[in-house]
This record gives structure tokens, C-alpha cells and sequence, in this order.
């Protein structure tokens, strides 16, 4: 078991080095620069860009930025924001936090509402709470994030007042609810449909029949036979909506100003402060491979065939 | 009066229900099985032979339903219980084995629990209890050293040993009756002959009666007493086992009979091409009119292909269903 994770780790090794020389490739590459972006109207002095320039280092061969960026990189140093000239490790410190707030919490409800809505309606194929979930699931995968967010806000907020309409707060639960419930619906509606379907797979195997032919209840039959051999198929859904959640929040956490590493990586983005940039697309990938090897694991735990082969 | 058989199957109608109408894929079927007795069905692929097993077990799902007849466990009415209490006669008075051992337990439970629901079920055991007892079960259907195996996973597992853990399943609480849906289909050939031993030797012991279903007439006739030919979603001939070798009655049966190979046949008669049956089973939904064997059958007359021929008593309790048999 533990070789297993290490081999595991290992086999993110490759993936994190290409995602480091295409992050740095493609910034390189792209029109404009931290002197040139004037989204804002500024227009920079010509001697002042110039010197700005020379500061920064991004007039140095793409070999010696690239040379440069890996061996701070090693070091754990992401390097400094061009914008508000802090280490980036220290930006992006403070934005992780909420962050994973947010995306854990809109799991949570993708699981606690998904994966019971798609159980339910595959134990009762074609019956109302059926046809009435599956309704969810199509409308939650196809609402656009930002239009879902502006009706929660526009219901929760604006009519019944119930909660607040945008912001961190104190970080506290109330400010949560909104965002987390507008960024989960699409996974939550994924793993309706996913649970569902791996369910009625499941209740059509031949060891459920076995089962029944034991003289079992059905309650008995998805507790002891069913359950288990679904959540094997439900868990690559969940792993992998979990890990690409951090990068789905960039427009729910504009939309909300939720002060996480999506809005922080837009910001950036429109003002050319690429080791910021650069910084939150390698936490955002990193979060994504290790929510991945968690999953991985847990699969050797749930399914024996896996320990052993 | 004599006292019921243990299993009575009478004008057992099976449907298949479809958006509009409905088609009989067994119809007329009837049979009996006494205590403690080996009784065979065989047939090709879709002539409803599992599905008139499944339909015994109460297993039927959505198509196929009971459109009609009876099955009686010891006189009682079993396809109209309600299905809490058909549920009690599973895995206690009737067991079922199936065909794929590999499929057929769960890939994700070891087999020494698998096992041990049944005690768990039946008997109000407790897990623990549950659990000794499924080694002793184990051990009963000669799997080597059951204490670690109890352990295992079903992939761990070689197809013939999974299938003696069905066996241990199925056998575990004492069933009067075992119904084996193809036991040994899906085996090698040498192990086939010794799960078959070990079903005979295991039921013979605990006075429980096999139905045994295959589309291997030798393997039927060489464990059960009686056996029972089905084509096309009917019993076309029933006869004491050797009988059903001897003398054959209907054409179906004859063509099954002549279509087996014979140890040394070579040898005696030389080389020679085996003999077949023509055509194939029809749909379901395409039942021909009058008998439903006349496409195949190289005796087929007019009467044939317009009137249903109706079940002609044989001396022994057995029927033909041919307007030309014999």
C-alpha cells in the first residue's frame, strides 16, 4: 500500500513538468506585458516602461526567464507579483484558503444532494421523484454558472433577504451558501446522472440476482451488494469534478467577489502580472492531481481486485 | 391421495410483455419433482428453460412475468404469494445456481461472507457465528484449506472453485429443491464432471431435489431420473432418462439424440459427419402456427403446420407433443 502511493506520486511527476513548460511557454508568448496592458486607460511613459522593463527582466531571452523561473521554482519560489511586487507564494497563500473553502464546500453539496438523488431515482426507474431528478440534473449541467448565480443572489439576497448577496465576510458559513450551492449544481447534476446509471448497472449484474436469489430484501440487496460496487463507479466522477472545481470557481468567485485563486487568476490575467498567473494555474493544477491520487488510493481501498492486480 | 410432489409446475404460461401485446414465450408447460428427485429440462438457447427456472425462484423481472398455470411447493401455491413471503422460501427451500461463476458473486465481498448471509438471512445467525460456519461450508464443498479461503475475493478464485462456492451458497441452509441453470456451461471440461459429483453427492446426502437445466442432453441424462425436452417455449417430450435415450419419441428429441457425439463412435463406424438439426430456434415473436417445431422437422405434414399437437401420454407418466411420433 504505501509503495503503491508512491508509485502513485511518482507518476505526477511527468504531468507536473509539462504543465510547468507549457504554463511558462504559452505566457511567454502571448501579445502584451505588464507595461503594455492598459485595461484601466493608464498609459505608461515611454523611459518609465522602459525602466520597468529592465526591472522585471521581461526583455531577458525566454532561455534565461525560463532557466530562471525553474530554479526559483525548485525552490518553492513563484516568484514576485509584478502588480503589488509581493512574493507570490504569499498572494497566493492568502487566496488558497477561501479557495478550498469554496470548492470543498460546493462538493459537499454536489455529494450530499447528487449521489442520493441519482440512488433514489435509479431504484425507482420511470417513477416521478425519477423523472423529477433527472429534470435537475439536465437543467443544473446546462444553466450557465453565472446566471444561476445571479438568481440565487437575486432570491436569496435581493427578495427574501435570507443571506448576502456577495463578499467573504467574515468567513463565515452565510456568506458560503450562495457561492458553494451555485458552483456545485453543475456536479451535483453530474453525479445525479452518473449515480444513477451506475446503480442500474449494478442492479442488472448477475451477483444482484444471486443476491435476490438468496432470498434477500431489496432494502438488504443495494446495502449489502449494490452500494459498495456503485460508489466505485461514482467515485471517478466525483474525483474528477473535485479537482477541476478550483478552476470552474473563476467566474462564481467574480460573480460573488470571492476573494479565492479564481478571481485573484482573472485579475492577474488582465493585468499581464504573469507569475501571479503562472503561480495560480500551478496551485490549481496541483490541487487537481492531488485530489486525483487521493481518489486512486481510495479506489485500492474500496476494491480489492485493484490492491492485487 | 397421495401426498403432493415437492414441486408441481402446471400449464406454466410465461409472457413477454411488449408495448402492445404480449407473447407466451413458455406456454403449457408442466412438470413435477419429488422429493429428493433429479429432474432435467434441456433445450437450445431461448426455448425458455431458464426462464421457467427463474420463474420458480419468483425472479422474473420486467419483460417476462407469470401469465398464467401454477407452481406448487408441496401442494402450496408459490407464484401468487405476495413477494415478502416468497422471498422466505429463497435460499431456504429453494436455491438457485447460475451459470457464470464469475458474474455471479459479488466482486467486492469475500466469499466467506457471501456465505455467510445466508445463515445470517435464514437463520438469525449472528456475523460471527455466520462467519465459522461458512468455513464449515467451505470445507463441505471441498475447497482446500476454507480458513484462509473464506478470505478471498472471487477473483482470486479459479471458475471451478467459485463455483463450489456457489454450491456452498445455494446448499447452506438445506433447500429442498435446487434448481442449476447451466452449473457447469461455463467450466472446463475437467472440472466439469467433478461439480457435477459433487452437486449429486451433496444433495443425495441432504435428500434435496435438482432441477437441472442445460442444453447438454448427455450431461441430463446421465444424473436425472427424468428428463424434459423443450423447444420453442414448450415441453415437447418428458420420459424416464433412459427412455429419452432409447426411444426417443419426438423428432426434436431423435435429432438431439442422433446430434451427440459417441465415445469411440469413430472407432465402430468410421468417420462421419455428426448429425444436426437444421434451422433455428425461432423468436419468440415468431412462434410459426401449429407445431412449432414443422420448419425443422423433416416430418412435418400439413396437419403439423396448422394444428398444435396436444401432449399424447406415454406408458411411464411421460408425454410427446407430435402428431407423428414415434
Amino acid at each position: 500500500m504505501p509503495l503503491l502511493i508512491l508509485r502513485r506520486l511518482g507518476n505526477t511527476v511527468p504531468t507536473i513538468v509539462a504543465v510547468v513548460l507549457v504554463i511558462f511557454t504559452l505566457f511567454s508568448v502571448i501579445p502584451g506585458s505588464f507595461t503594455s496592458a492598459g485595461d484601466d486607460g493608464r498609459v505608461l511613459d515611454a523611459q518609465v516602461a522602459e525602466r520597468m522593463r529592465k526591472e522585471l527582466g521581461l526583455d531577458d531571452p525566454l532561455h534565461v526567464r525560463f532557466g530562471s523561473y525553474v530554479a526559483n521554482l525548485v525552490q518553492g519560489d513563484l516568484g514576485t507579483s509584478f502588480r503589488t511586487r509581493e512574493p507570490v507564494t504569499k498572494v497566493i497563500a492568502q487566496r488558497l484558503w477561501p479557495s478550498l473553502k469554496l470548492t470543498i464546500a460546493a462538493m459537499g453539496f454536489a455529494i450530499l444532494v447528487g449521489v442520493p438523488l441519482g440512488f433514489i431515482a435509479a431504484l425507482r426507474p420511470g417513477s416521478l421523484i425519477d423523472m423529477a431528478s433527472m429534470v435537475v440534473a439536465i437543467s443544473g449541467l446546462s444553466l450557465p454558472k453565472f446566471w444561476l448565480g445571479l438568481m440565487l443572489m437575486y432570491l436569496f439576497a435581493l427578495t427574501l433577504g435570507w443571506l448576502p448577496s456577495f463578499g467573504y465576510g467574515d468567513g463565515g458559513l452565510r456568506h458560503l451558501i450562495l457561492p458553494a450551492v451555485a458552483l456545485g449544481v453543475s456536479p451535483m447534476a453530474l453525479l445525479a446522472r452518473t449515480t444513477r446509471a451506475g446503480v442500474l448497472d449494478v442492479l442488472n449484474a448477475d451477483f444482484v440476482r444471486t443476491a435476490r436469489s438468496k432470498g434477500m430484501s431489496e432494502y438488504r440487496v443495494v446495502r449489502w451488494h449494490v452500494v459498495r460496487n456503485a460508489l466505485v463507479l461514482v467515485l471517478t466522477t466525483i474525483g474528477l469534478q473535485f479537482g477541476s472545481l478550483m478552476g470552474q470557481a473563476v467566474v462564481v468567485e467574480k460573480l460573488f467577489s470571492w476573494p479565492g485563486l479564481g478571481s485573484l487568476l482573472v485579475d492577474s490575467v488582465f493585468q499581464r502580472d504573469i507569475p501571479t498567473v503562472q503561480g495560480s494555474i500551478l496551485v490549481i493544477v496541483l490541487f487537481f492531481l492531488a485530489i486525483n491520487t487521493l481518489v486512486d488510493i481510495a479506489y485500492v481501498i474500496i476494491d480489492p481486485r485493484i490492491r492485487y492486480g | 391421495m397421495s401426498a403432493p410432489p415437492l414441486l408441481e409446475v402446471e400449464n406454466l404460461r410465461i409472457d413477454l410483455l411488449g408495448d402492445d401485446r404480449r407473447h407466451a414465450a413458455v406456454e403449457g408447460v408442466s412438470f413435477r419433482i419429488g422429493r429428493g428427485e433429479t429432474f432435467g429440462l434441456v433445450g437450445e438457447s431461448g426455448c425458455g428453460k431458464s426462464i421457467t427456472a427463474l420463474s420458480i425462484m419468483g425472479l422474473l423481472r420486467h419483460p417476462l412475468a407469470i401469465g398464467g398455470g401454477a407452481i406448487r411447493l408441496e401442494g402450496q401455491e408459490i407464484q401468487s404469494l405476495p413477494p415478502g413471503q416468497i422471498r422466505r422460501l429463497r435460499g431456504s427451500r429453494i436455491a438457485m445456481i447460475f451459470q457464470e461463476p464469475m458474474t455471479a458473486l459479488n466482486p467486492l465481498s469475500p466469499v466467506g461472507r457471501q456465505i455467510a448471509e445466508m445463515f445470517v438471512l435464514h437463520q438469525g445467525a449472528g456475523w460471527s457465528e455466520a462467519g465459522d460456519r461458512a468455513v464449515e461450508a467451505l470445507r463441505q464443498v471441498r475447497v482446500p484449506s476454507p480458513e484462509r479461503r473464506v478470505k478471498d475475493y472471487p477473483h482470486q478464485l479459479s471458475g471451478g472453485m467459485r463455483q463450489r462456492v456457489m454450491i456452498a451458497i445455494a446448499l447452506a441452509c438445506g433447500p429442498d429443491l435446487l434448481v442449476a441453470d447451466e452449473p457447469t456451461t461455463a467450466l472446463d471440461v475437467t472440472v466439469q464432471a467433478e461439480i457435477v459429483d459433487l452437486m449429486r453427492e451433496l444433495c443425495a446426502a441432504n435428500g434435496t431435489a435438482i432441477l437441472m437445466i442445460s442444453h447438454d442432453l448427455g450431461l441430463v441424462a446421465n444424473i436425472c431420473r427424468r428428463v424434459a425436452v423443450m423447444y420453442a417455449g414448450r415441453v415437447v417430450e418428458e420420459q424416464a432418462a433412459d427412455a429419452i435415450f432409447r426411444q426417443p419419441q419426438h423428432p426434436y428429441t431423435q435429432g438431439l439424440v442422433a446430434s451427440l457425439p459417441l465415445l469411440g463412435g469413430r472407432a465402430a463406424h468410421g468417420r462421419r459427419r455428426l448429425a444436426e438439426i437444421a434451422g433455428t430456434v425461432p423468436a419468440i415473436s415468431a412462434y410459426p402456427a401449429g407445431c412449432r417445431f414443422n420448419p425443422r422437422c423433416d416430418r412435418a405434414t400439413d396437419v403439423c403446420r396448422v394444428e398444435d399437437p396436444a401432449a399424447t401420454p406415454l406408458g411411464d407418466g411421460g408425454l410427446v407433443r407430435c402428431h407423428h411420433h414415434g
